[in-house]
């Protein structure tokens, strides 16, 4: 009897219907004590449904979960926390206007700001290599940080099983490294984890079994350490991953992107402020900016679209034009489209029809006649050539934004300003929560528009994707671009430096953004 | 038992359309209650609220004829709402409006209808205009909040009214009562059906609501007003502006309202008063959403909002009721509407009350 030992989890039959959809049917999973267990699969696989159950987040509609051997009800995350089950969840939930110390003592039962939580908090955090400061505002704080925070409060717990959702979105190569040391060191310590992600290469160096998910059930149980990238990409997708085709040469294009010694005070207070920002995007290339968000890419392409304008007309050349002071419908007119790096409410109107939605910004598309009148069966025509071109999944073109899954949504997004025939192109973290399928559509029809001689600037965290596509990248951090490398010429190692703020000269200490004196 | 609301995967399209009819059932059962309680006959009273005053062909045109300012304000409010412009001075707008075209009427007494007419319409669309430009000009040179702004600005129209009936426009023969001469034929819209009051103002009011549905529905600036409202972020994606945005919605909103104050003066009313609207401007807020701010709900709405006002004159009348009663019904319905408008969203479920051990069972089961 004791040679077997009593698995810390051990779910059986785990089932969830949603009115559209079953995101877990029939899930066995069984992590034991001190394992690192990955949830392997693509967004919308059921991963999270299956977390949230574990957690009591979602009551599951049949199933069973035994804890230490015993069937269990969680019903709470109350509950979850009294088990010893502890979660760092994908978005952040921390205050940004009080400190460390402050955030952790919230969540932490009968426990006061003091100098005692001070030192559990300092003592948790150097033993697992997590430093940090009880006394500083979360404000100040890298996102790499907050996520420390937020583990060293599930840490003061004392959790059996850390529960951790795509906890590497966030972070640069560098501190995913930190985190992964961190995890480790707890499982030898004999705390489960349990960490949901889609990246195959994180899985294979960091855990010792995974259980794949697909379309909400059990596709795959294998130990990642013995599987090749490949293999898990089948299991997790079905099918062998499709590459794009990237072709070296490209012909050289009219368009034109350069921006000119841009500096912008932010408009949020904890936005940040771009500072001296100089770049080139000719036409037959791809440029990629990497850097952990949050470090000005939201405010450089507000003000590149045209959403924020700038004083200084000529800091933003479109074409030949200066565009500084021109709406993004009037940059729009010369030839600078854009996929926002959020759907819902941003790159589409969910409420609205997908026609209505291709109306949006392909008004210039002949869709609107002299007078200003709305030629419907033209939208109709363009929505659906649209649909049909980048094979968007959906029951047709009067069909509303918000019924479609995030990834055809995005098909639709970037499939509208594609077939507006555009000279520049700024695509925001287009793949961001997008399934691997389209997300490789989505990077070919970038590298298509590139070939077809566009100036192409993408915006992404994922390095793997912008090694993938792009012709050149620079780094961005703390409202700096770093210099233009070509992508040949650099490599994952180099851009994590420069994430760091290795080519800031002015000697401010890279973890947090400091701000200028009014 | 337990009744409990949950939320709808989808707003349901079906309760968007039957919630104005659920608000308007409710505000009659609740008059029935009201009347039952003031120890009136039910029945004899719901007859003469709603029944007699549109039992004649009169009283078709009186409905028709209340219901034209009605329609005017409540499209122009409308297609500022749809774009999260809250123009709540429509009242003001159209005092303004009235003044302008009346002032006109006037001023030049002797021109030929054919023309003074349209240039009344014209000055006072451009008055109403010009009046719901001040909290436009505010709200995008200052970001001040225009709900309060243009509501203030009602007081100040009404006033300034009030001010030119007792002094400057007075009428010298008109006894030293405040108001001003009586206009002239050629001043007044001409009449549509013989033994009504019913003018070409509703003809006009028709022709607005036309051109409402024909603005949003098919073209470009009115599909862009639709995505102000709906998505702010979307909206200055598409390089819409905010500005242009509120103009529009605020301006289009003054204009409609500035011609139903010409409406009344030329038309039921044939001078100028102190008090030319029982509140035509306010009633329209509620006649817009429980329109769903759709052209054509409004029309019906504006309807239903008309026989309100003529019921409560007949239950004054009649019933010996005080006149706030056309108050009181307005309010119900409005009321009544932003309940029923819950179920939009949400849903009724009923069911018994559980003990802890049978719900954890039915949470399992489930």
């Amino acid at each position: 009897m004791d040679a077997a030992p009593v698995p810390r989890l051990q779910l059986s039959g785990i089932t969830k219907r949603f009115p559209a959809v079953v995101a877990n049917d029939g899930i066995d999973l069984t992590v034991m004590p001190g394992e690192i267990h990955a949830v392997l699969g693509e967004n919308g696989a059921g991963k999270s449904t299956l977390v949230k159950i574990v957690y009591g987040v979602v009551r599951p509609d049949a199933g069973t979960i035994r804890w230490n051997g015993e069937v269990l009800v969680v019903d709470s995350p109350a509950k979850a926390r009294a088990l010893g089950i502890g979660m760092v969840f994908q978005q952040f939930s921390l205050f940004e206007t009080l400190t460390v110390a402050e955030n952790i003592a919230l969540a932490l039962d009968k426990s006061r700001v003091g100098r005692e939580l001070d030192t559990r908090i300092r003592e948790t955090s150097t033993r697992y290599g997590l430093a940090l400061d009880p006394r500083r505002h979360i404000h100040t704080l890298s996102v790499g940080e907050r996520q420390r925070v937020e583990i060293v409060r599930c840490l003061l717990q004392t959790p059996e099983l850390l529960i951790m959702d795509e906890p590497t979105s966030v972070l640069t190569p560098a501190a995913i490294g930190t985190l992964f040391g961190t995890l480790r060191r707890l499982a030898d310590e004999g705390c489960s984890i349990l960490y949901i992600s889609h990246k195959l290469d994180e899985i294979r160096a960091l855990c010792d079994r995974a259980t794949v998910l697909r379309a909400g059930r059990v596709t795959g149980n294998c130990d990642p350490r013995r599987q090749s990238s490949a293999d898990l990409a089948r299991m997790m997708i079905g099918h062998d991953l499709p590459h794009p085709q990237h072709r070296a040469a490209a012909a050289r294009g009219d368009g034109l992107l350069e921006v000119r010694n841009l500096s912008l005070a932010a408009e949020d207070p904890f936005g940040t402020d771009l500072r001296g920002i100089d770049l080139r995007v000719g036409g037959g290339e791809i440029v990629g900016i990497a850097g952990i968000s949050g470090n000005g890419q939201k405010e450089l392409i507000a003000a590149l679209a045209g959403e924020r304008l700038i004083d200084a007309a000529d800091a933003i050349v479109v074409n030949g034009i200066p565009a500084g002071q021109l709406d993004a419908a009037a940059r729009r007119a010369l030839g600078l489209c854009y996929v926002p790096e959020e759907r819902d409410g941003h790159g589409a109107v969910p409420e609205m029809s997908l026609e209505e939605n291709a109306l949006l910004t392909a008004y210039g598309q002949q869709l609107v006649t002299r007078w200003g009148l709305i030629r419907q069966r033209a939208v109709g025509a363009f929505a659906q050539a649209t649909i049909a071109r980048f094979d968007v999944r959906t029951a047709g073109p009067g069909a509303a934004a918000r019924s479609l899954s995030g990834g055809n949504l995005q098909k639709f997004i970037v499939g509208r300003e594609v077939l507006q025939g555009p000279r520049v192109m700024i695509a925001a973290q287009p793949t961001w929560g997008v399934d691997i399928g389209a997300s490789a559509e989505i990077r070919q029809a970038l590298i298509d528009l590139r070939d077809a001689g566009v100036a192409v600037l993408l915006v992404s965290e994922e390095l793997e994707e912008l090694f993938e596509v792009c012709d050149k990248v620079a780094v961005m951090t703390q409202g700096r671009l770093s210099p233009v490398r070509a992508i040949r010429e650099t490599d994952a190692e180099e851009l994590g430096l420069l994430m760091g703020g290795s080519f800031v000269t002015s000697g401010q200490p890279p973890s947090f953004a400091t701000r200028d004196p009014p | 038992m337990m009744i409990s609301l949950e939320a709808r995967s989808e707003p349901s399209r079906l309760m968007a359309w039957a919630s104005p009819l659920l608000a308007a059932v409710a505000t009659l059962v609740a008059g029935f209650v009201l009347f039952s309680l003031l120890g009136k006959n039910p029945v004899d009273a719901f007859f003469v609220f709603f029944i007699e005053p549109v039992a004649t062909r009169y009283g078709i045109g009186e409905l028709l004829l209340k219901s034209s300012p009605l329609m005017l304000c409540a499209l122009g409010l409308a297609i500022g709402y749809r774009a999260n412009v809250w123009n709540i001075g429509a009242e003001g707008q159209l005092t303004i409006g009235a003044i302008c075209g009346g002032g006109l009427a006037l001023w030049l007494p002797q021109l030929n209808g054919a023309l003074l007419l349209p240039l009344m319409i014209a000055a006072g669309a451009a008055g109403g205009i010009a009046w719901a430009a001040i909290p436009a000009w505010l709200r995008t040179r200052f970001n001040a909040n225009e709900i309060l702004t243009s509501l203030m600005l009602v007081y100040i129209a009404v006033l300034a009214l009030s001010y030119l009936v007792q002094e400057p426009w007075r009428d010298p023969e008109g006894f030293n009562f405040p108001q001003s001469s009586l206009f002239g034929d050629n001043a007044m819209l001409p009449l549509l059906l013989p033994g009504t009051r019913l003018n070409v103002g509703f003809l006009l009011a028709v022709a607005v609501i036309a051109a409402g549905w024909l603005f949003t529905a098919r073209t470009l600036a009115g599909f862009r007003m639709r995505v102000a409202g709906l998505a702010p972020r979307a909206a200055s994606y598409a390089g819409i502006s905010t500005g242009r945005t509120v103009w529009i919605g605020m301006l289009v909103g003054g204009a409609t309202a500035g011609i139903a104050g010409v409406g009344e003066v030329a038309g039921p009313i044939g001078q100028l008063l102190p008090s030319i609207s029982p509140g035509y401007g306010f009633a329209a807020i509620i006649v817009a959403f429980v329109g769903r701010l759709h052209p054509l709900g409004i029309a019906l709405a504006s309807l239903l909002m008309s026989l309100l006002y003529l019921g409560g004159e007949a239950a004054q009348i009649g019933l010996e009721l005080p006149s706030a009663v056309t108050r009181l019904f307005q309010g119900m319905l409005l009321f009544f509407l932003l309940a029923t408008d819950v179920f939009i969203g949400y849903r009724l479920r009923f069911r018994r009350n559980p003990g802890p051990a049978a719900a954890a069972a039915e949470s399992l089961a489930r």
